[in-house]
């Protein structure tokens, strides 16, 4: 059970699962290292979810292989659901048990050796702050509550890959931090973390990431590598009153690849972000519009997903053009 | 599927413990609602027939027209509600449903009766009803009988000083039931059928329940084992279960006077083989169906409508046309009916009931087996 240093957690290779002639999970590849934090990233319906199904035994693989700590995902399922962690999308605990007797089920199921089962209870107890409210039926407690009791029940057994589907959603931004926290201090111990996202600021969080769209692997890398070098583009921020309106007229000036509004502010996609600010400048004021600061800036996360899935959408549009 | 581990087992059983109990509603029907269906059919589906609703139009209004009335008043089995004055308000009635039969007697009745001569009484009835109808006939036939015969026996005795010898005496003696009360037959039979409803109701619920919330998707990431659920599931219903059918046979015994002639201990003993089986057909159910609604509709349809009608409970087997007789052979409710009906109303025991028994232990294991094979890891 001890973690050895270097070696992989999880491994995909040429990963698929079709849905009829539906293509959920097309043919992703990639590692995640001992003790990683793992993030998975894409917008709903991307094949997040099937894909963490799949390395959780729970579906079965229409193509290409997979291992989860050192088992294989087709034929060693039962093996691997004894060494992993799962929560689902759903919360997935039983709202008219007590906080209490959902950790005795699930040390139950996981058949936590009996001299260790009070000291991880209370271990989850004190982990999720439930202490207190050990008596509490499950369903009367609030999201964020309910989703660290989750991940406490998941880690009963002390897993060393733990699966998060969307931990956070539905969670509000202070639960969803301190979570956050609870998911460091299971990496800190040298658990492996896999957990998908649509949150682009938990993506951050993250010693790694996969975005995934459409069922395929868009890019692979840490936030770090993903800002520097995955972007051709420069990102050109803009501020202006009626954002909403000038937006139309910012997509149309010559040298916009992309335009898109990221608050109040719009950012904007070009080759060359210099030469376009004066030209972009005059073309707002033309069109009535009080333009303030136009500079060029750091792409965020946000805007790296972003131009990847629209040239990602582009390529497909051109490739179904020239099929036709 | 191999192996089974009793601490998972175990704790798969507290936590279905906790849902029942917490459940008090769940819980309430599964207790009343056997005991409100042993009322309703216990009583209703009676099939004596008692008081059956008559009128008389004695139009002879003699000691002998009169002597005939006072018989079919002194019958349990009618209870004169109308004296008709013609033939229109004799129809009038039965039309109605005030009366379902009539007993018209000439006016020449007392006369010819007094005279030795032979006379006709008319007895009308409403024959919608084809079953009641030859019974309540049965019942007049005998009264009018009787009092010919006594005539007869009257008239010989003033002609000859002496009653004369009747050629054959019959005497009857029913066995098993000597009442001969529709209850006694219809309980044991009634438990019979209720308990493969409730029972296939209450875990109908529960493996969908899982399904719908999206507890089963947390389950089968678990190193569980569908041996330990399935049986985890099955015992606090099976708990609850027993307490059904004994409070049945308490209602039985005590509330309907039904005597129970057999074992005791074979009788808790074949009702749990009864109770695994049909419990296990509900989780099958619940598993295939893998939504509550449909899940608790097809286990209604699929246990009550046969058990009911296809028993032997309700309409006996051997009038049955060829081809349903067949089906009858696959509806484990069919055995426990004639082992229940055995048991409680001839005493008998295994040495009589083994083929019964021996096809529930079957059905049991059959069911038992498929509900832990239903059980999918998976998610597709």
């Amino acid at each position: 059970m001890s973690a050895v240093p270097g070696t992989l957690a999880v491994t995909l290779r040429d990963l698929e699962r079709r849905f009829g002639d539906f293509v959920a999970v097309n043919r992703i590849s990639l590692d995640v290292r001992q003790g990683e934090i793992f993030g998975f990233l894409g917008p709903n319906g991307a094949g997040k979810s099937t894909t963490i199904r799949m390395l959780c035994g729970l579906l079965e693989p229409s193509g290409g292989q997979g291992t989860v700590a050192g088992l294989d995902i087709r034929t060693q399922r039962e093996e691997i659901k004894r060494s992993i962690g799962y929560m689902s999308q759903k919360f997935s605990l039983y709202d008219d048990l007590t906080v209490e007797e959902n950790i005795d089920f699930f040390s139950g199921i996981y058949r936590v050796p009996k001299e260790k089962k009070a000291e991880r209870k209370a271990w989850v107890l004190d982990m999720a702050h439930l202490q207190e409210h050990r008596r509490t039926r499950t369903g009367l407690l609030p999201g964020g509550w309910k989703q660290r009791l989750s991940l406490g029940c998941a880690l009963l057994h002390e897993p060393r890959v733990l699966f998060l589907d969307e931990p956070t959603s539905g969670v509000d931004p202070l639960s969803r931090r301190s979570f956050w926290d609870l998911i460091y201090q299971m990496a800190s111990e040298g658990v492996t973390v896999f957990v998908t996202t649509h949150y682009m600021e938990e993506a951050e969080y993250c010693d790694r990431l996969a975005l995934i769209y459409r069922g395929e692997l868009v890019a692979l890398g840490t936030p770090g590598e993903m800002k520097g070098g995955l972007m051709a583009d420069q990102v050109l921020r803009v501020a202006c009153d009626r954002s909403h309106e000038a937006l139309g007229v910012a997509a149309t000036v010559a040298g916009v690849r992309d335009a898109a509004l990221f608050g109040r502010d719009i950012h904007l996609m070009t080759e060359d972000a210099e030469a376009l600010a004066p030209r972009l400048r005059r073309s707002l004021e033309e069109g009535g519009f009080q333009v303030g600061a136009v500079e060029r800036i750091t792409p965020s996360l946000e805007d790296v997903f972003v131009s990847l899935i629209e040239a990602r959408d582009r390529a497909d549009g051109a490739q179904k053009e020239f099929k036709a | 599927m191999s192996g089974l581990n009793f601490r998972r087992l175990g704790a798969v059983a507290r936590k279905e413990f906790i849902h029942v109990l917490r459940d008090p509603r769940a819980l309430g029907i599964a207790i009343v609602l056997p005991m409100v269906m042993l009322m309703i059919f216990g009583y209703a589906l009676t099939m004596d027939l008692d008081r059956v609703p008559l009128a008389v139009w004695d139009q002879s209004r003699t000691p002998q027209s009169r002597e005939l009335v006072s018989r079919f008043e002194g019958s349990r089995y009618f209870s004169v509600v109308a004296r008709p004055g013609s033939y229109g308000e004799v129809e009038g009635d039965l039309a109605r449903g005030r009366t379902m039969m009539a007993v018209v007697l000439p006016v020449e009745f007392g006369r010819r009766v007094a005279s030795g001569r032979k006379v006709q009484v008319q007895i009308l009835t409403d024959g919608s009803d084809a079953n009641t109808t030859t019974l309540a006939i049965s019942y007049a036939e005998a009264i009018v009988r009787n009092y010919s015969q006594e005539l007869l026996v009257e008239k010989t005795r003033r002609i000859t000083g002496r009653p004369p010898a009747l050629p054959l005496d019959l005497r009857f003696r029913a066995w098993f039931n000597t009442d001969m009360e529709s209850r006694i037959f219809i309980v044991p039979g009634l438990i019979a059928v209720i308990m493969m409803l409730i029972t296939a109701l209450l875990t109908s619920l529960t493996v969908a329940r899982e399904w719908e919330t999206g507890t089963m998707e947390q389950l089968i990431s678990t190193p569980i084992r569908g041996s330990e659920l399935i049986l985890g599931k099955l015992a606090p219903y099976f708990a609850v279960g027993m307490v059904d059918m004994l409070l049945s046979v308490l209602a039985g015994r005590f509330l309907f006077d039904v005597p129970i002639r057999g074992s005791l201990l074979l009788l808790f003993a074949v009702s749990a083989i009864y109770l695994v089986g049909a419990l296990s057909l509900g989780i099958l159910i619940s598993a295939k169906a893998k939504s509550q609604l449909l899940a608790s509709q097809f286990a209604f349809v699929a246990t009550f409508l046969p058990a009911f009608l296809l028993s032997g409970f309700m309409f006996d087997i051997a009038n049955m046309p060829k081809a349903l007789q067949v089906v009858t052979y696959l509806i484990p409710a069919r055995y426990f009916v004639a082992f229940l009906r055995g048991l409680y109303l001839k005493g008998t025991g295994l040495a009589e009931l083994w083929p019964e028994c021996l096809l529930m232990v079957a059905f049991g294991a059959l069911m038992l087996l498929s509900a832990i094979r239903s059980f999918k890891k998976r998610l597709a």
